[in-house]
């Protein structure tokens, strides 16, 4: 904060044009060395973009980043770039196929001329992960790692070519919470040695945990730049989502009212489901779901979450067990199938399942009732798929140039509308949602899961949200903790208690209504 | 914390403001873009023409035109199947091969002894009845191999090219067959009010694909297919199943291409396809075309006018009578040029 401070990277006035939109408006920041500065925003508020700025990916249209007080190299020159500021994307930037040590000096020299020093690179990877207290042997092959170690080896990397600024766009979105405390306290021995560190989060608490000041962004703008201990979680929240902030922002712990009926029939059954999947092993799962209801499933990375959601789904298959949906046994491992027997699907990675980029807004909304829009002969009219995936895409407030506009263009938090608009397009008696807030903006996260549950509610579907984000689950009337793909509490009676969720995840204390 | 931040901290309805006006100025600018990809290649189009009338009086002649129409339709036919195939995200080297053997085995199949046929001497109908089976064999052979035994596209279809050459020389004994039935080469010889069959059969094709890809549910899971097959099967599309199924159109196309040829030059030689070595120029007027290697983009539009182009740039080096020594060398190098020109004009549609 002091003036005659040189920051460790500075921008000044960045402005960037992307076609039609003004991406960025004469942004200003400064990462200084030795401290940890939050960047928070809603998706599309222009994060993103900046890092790209601020990593030399992409050159700004207007305005000047400066390292150390000189100009920074052109956008695009990597080698100039490299050693000044590093960044660890969002989404895993490691070749799974290349051991640790490669990793860490991919795209660096480690030898004479093209010659590859296979004993100095392990020994200079050795010689990091010494000094910064990680434990990961330089010769493991990186498609070995847990998600929590291949980020440590893109920290390393990073650290590899000597930057003094290190970016973090959103590294805690696949670390479960053990995790994330043991990065906080990395980033904090990097800030002690004097590394500059930029922290891009969606998760407010972490912000005010390791940041010690913050700078809120929206619409292309700096919209606050202030101390983290001089500012309150409500007016970050205020000032990322604008001067309309209707309360769209749930915080954790609200109370919201019982509606889970007793008696019915149930829509969803599982019974008894097993799988070896790589994602997190299944054991035995049995779990009821009665119309109208919303239940959660949360659990440690591994604990199967994901794999339940996708069993149920049709998306995995199971060794033994069964699903039923309104009494009828749906064929496991046929995603085609359970989707007709009326199981919707809300997969965990968007990009990966959740739509096809270059298609239209509209055409993906629609891909799931093709045959409802098409003639006898599967003819389709595009007028007819605009005008079916409006009142969803309306409703969920989605924001595009256009039905026509490629999915892929869009934001983060507006392609999660066009995934669960997909699939509440299809009136399905059953939604299997993971994660679906993941890496979405606040005020979006809200409107997703409200329009979720109110779907759940309104039509008697039953709700399966697996997620390990414990807002999330303040929508869902019960909530299923898994632990080692074993069913291990179960809690019935919301507002839940936040340190039994957390602890009953961890396996470590029975509590909860309802053990097994 | 720095100077700049309070001037840069405006109200946020200052921001909203141009917002309104931007979806718009996105939509009008995606459409132009859209006409301007699909119309990448007129110009070049137009310019050849000019060239090949400057080339020879004979170019702008009815005759020759129709000529050409004759020419490009059998190649036209399989760059629609190799079309389909790309944009699921697939690749198909064997219809070079169905080209040939599928003609091969239903004149075989037709013909007497005498003609080198095996004696069977079947109707002819029912010997185009069977080069459509033959082709949908083979394509349901492929699609099986790669979709269901998860090998790669690429080297399944390389080796089954070679089988499938093996085989149309093998039965016959490395013989042409001359002496095809008229019903066999109708298709590819006859005329219609001066307007050769194969022409009409091709546009007819060209067109009622077009019209299925953009209209038809199956059409368009195929671009999802393509585009993201996670996102497809996830949204309920039974993947497998088109995988499979667009293999087995792009054989069956593939074998109807052979015939239009075979009747075309009254004869089923072991060269036609695989000797030929027809796949480069398949897959150049797909790409020319605008038709994505990495699946999920192009149309027919694009499709057809790679054919053109490349029907274009042969009659030009033949009027012009370019040393056959050379002619190859030099219908390389414009195929080349056209796909740089294609890159140029069209930005990243047939680059991706």
């Amino acid at each position: 904060m002091t003036d005659s401070q040189i920051p460790a990277v500075q921008a000044v006035g960045i402005d960037k044009h992307f076609g039609s939109t003004h991406a960025l408006r004469g942004v200003d920041i400064s990462i200084e060395a030795g401290h940890c500065l939050g960047l928070v925003g809603r998706n599309g508020a222009g994060k993103s973009t900046l890092v790209s700025i601020l990593s030399g990916l992409v050159a700004p249209d207007g305005g000047e980043v400066r390292v150390g007080g000189k100009p920074a190299p052109p956008a695009g020159a990597v080698d100039a770039w490299r050693g000044q500021i590093a960044t660890v994307f969002q989404h895993s930037m490691v070749v799974p196929q290349l051991t640790v040590a490669e990793n860490v000096f991919l795209g660096s020299r480690t030898g004479r001329g093209n010659r590859v020093d296979w004993r100095a690179m392990r020994r200079r990877t050795d010689d990091i992960m010494a000094e910064w207290g990680f434990d990961i042997s330089p010769t493991t092959l990186c498609q070995d790692l847990t998600v929590e170690q291949l980020q440590i080896v893109e920290i390393a990397r990073a650290l590899a070519t000597g930057a003094r600024c290190l970016l973090l766009d959103e590294p805690t979105a696949a670390l479960e919470r053990n995790a994330v405390q043991r990065l906080f306290d990395r980033v904090n021995q990097l800030t002690a040695g004097g590394v500059a560190v930029l922290y891009i989060s969606h998760h407010l608490e972490e912000v005010f945990e390791i940041c010690q000041d913050v700078v809120v962004m929206r619409d292309g703008q700096v919209v606050r730049t202030s101390r983290t201990s001089e500012l309150t979680k409500d007016q970050l929240v205020t000032s990322m989502v604008g001067s309309v902030a209707d309360g769209a922002a749930a915080p954790a712990g609200t109370v919201r009212t019982k509606t889970a009926p007793s008696d019915s029939e149930p829509v969803l059954v599982i019974d008894g489901l097993t799988t070896s999947s790589a994602r997190g092993r299944l054991n035995g799962v049995s779990l009821r779901v009665g119309p109208g209801e919303c239940v959660g499933v949360t659990g440690l990375l591994s604990s199967g979450v994901s794999t339940l959601g996708r069993v149920v789904a049709g998306a995995e298959p199971s060794d033994t067990g069964t699903v039923r949906v309104g009494g009828r046994t749906v064929k496991p491992g046929r995603r085609d199938l359970a989707q007709q027997a009326g199981i919707g699907y809300i997969p965990e990675d968007r990009r990966l399942e959740g739509f096809v980029a270059h298609l239209g807004v509209a055409e993906n909304t629609t891909m799931t009732i093709t045959d409802r829009l098409s003639t006898r002969l599967g003819l389709l009219r595009p007028h007819g798929r605009t005008q079916a995936a409006a009142p969803l895409t309306d409703a969920l407030s989605l924001v595009s140039s256009g039905p026509q506009q490629p999915v892929g263009e869009l934001s983060g938090g507006n392609q999660q509308k066009v995934t669960v608009a997909r699939t509440l397009i299809h009136d399905p008696a059953v939604i299997v949602a993971i994660t679906p807030t993941r890496g979405v903006d606040i005020a979006s996260k809200a409107l997703l899961l409200s329009a979720l549950t109110d779907y759940t509610r309104r039509t008697g579907a039953a709700l399966l949200l697996a997620s390990d984000e414990l807002s999330d689950l303040v929508h869902c009337d019960r909530v299923i903790v898994l632990v080692r793909g074993e069913v291990f509490a179960e809690f019935t009676d919301p507002p839940f208690d936040r340190e039994e969720l957390i602890a009953a995840t961890e396996g470590l204390v029975r509590t909860g209504q309802d053990n097994r | 914390m720095t100077p700049g931040t309070p001037q840069t901290a405006t109200p946020p309805n200052k921001a909203a403001a141009p917002a309104p006006a931007d979806p718009v100025a996105g939509l009008r600018r995606a459409r132009t873009l859209g006409l301007l990809r699909q119309a990448a290649l007129a110009p070049v189009l137009v310019v050849l023409v000019v060239v090949g009338s400057l080339v020879s009086s004979a170019f702008l002649t009815v005759n020759n035109l129709t000529g050409i129409g004759q020419q490009i339709s059998a190649l036209g036919v399989v760059v629609v199947g190799e079309s389909l195939i790309l944009l699921i995200g697939g690749m198909d080297l064997s219809l070079e091969s169905t080209y040939g053997l599928a003609p091969m085995v239903a004149a075989w199949l037709i013909l007497p002894v005498s003609s080198f046929g095996n004696g069977l001497q079947l109707n002819p109908y029912l010997g185009i009845l069977i080069l459509i089976l033959v082709g949908a064999a083979i394509g349901l052979a492929n699609g099986l191999l790669i979709v269901k035994g998860r090998l790669n596209g690429f080297i399944v279809t390389l080796g089954v090219t070679i089988v499938l050459a093996g085989l149309q020389n093998g039965i016959v004994k490395a013989q042409t067959l001359f002496q095809l039935p008229t019903a066999f080469g109708y298709l590819g010889s006859a005329y219609v009010g001066g307007v050769p069959v194969s022409l009409i059969v091709a546009v007819l094709i060209f067109i009622g694909v077009g019209l299925f890809l953009r209209y038809h549910r199956t059409g368009r899971a195929i671009y999802a297919v393509g585009g993201n097959p996670a996102a497809a099967r996830a949204a309920g599309i039974k993947v497998d199943r088109i995988r499979i199924g667009v293999y087995v159109a792009g054989s069956v196309l593939a074998a109807i291409g052979g015939l239009m040829e075979s009747g075309r030059v009254s004869a089923v030689t072991g060269q036609q396809g695989y000797g030929e070595g027809i796949i480069f120029s398949v897959f150049a007027a797909a790409v020319i075309g605008g038709v994505s290697l990495k699946g999920g983009r192009g149309n027919m539009v694009g499709a057809a006018t790679g054919v053109i182009l490349l029907g274009l740039v042969q009659n030009i080096l033949d009027l012009a009578n370019v040393s056959n020594y050379w002619i190859e060398a030099i219908d390389g190098v414009v195929i080349l040029l056209a796909l740089v020109l294609a890159r140029v004009i069209g930005g990243e549609a047939s680059a991706e």
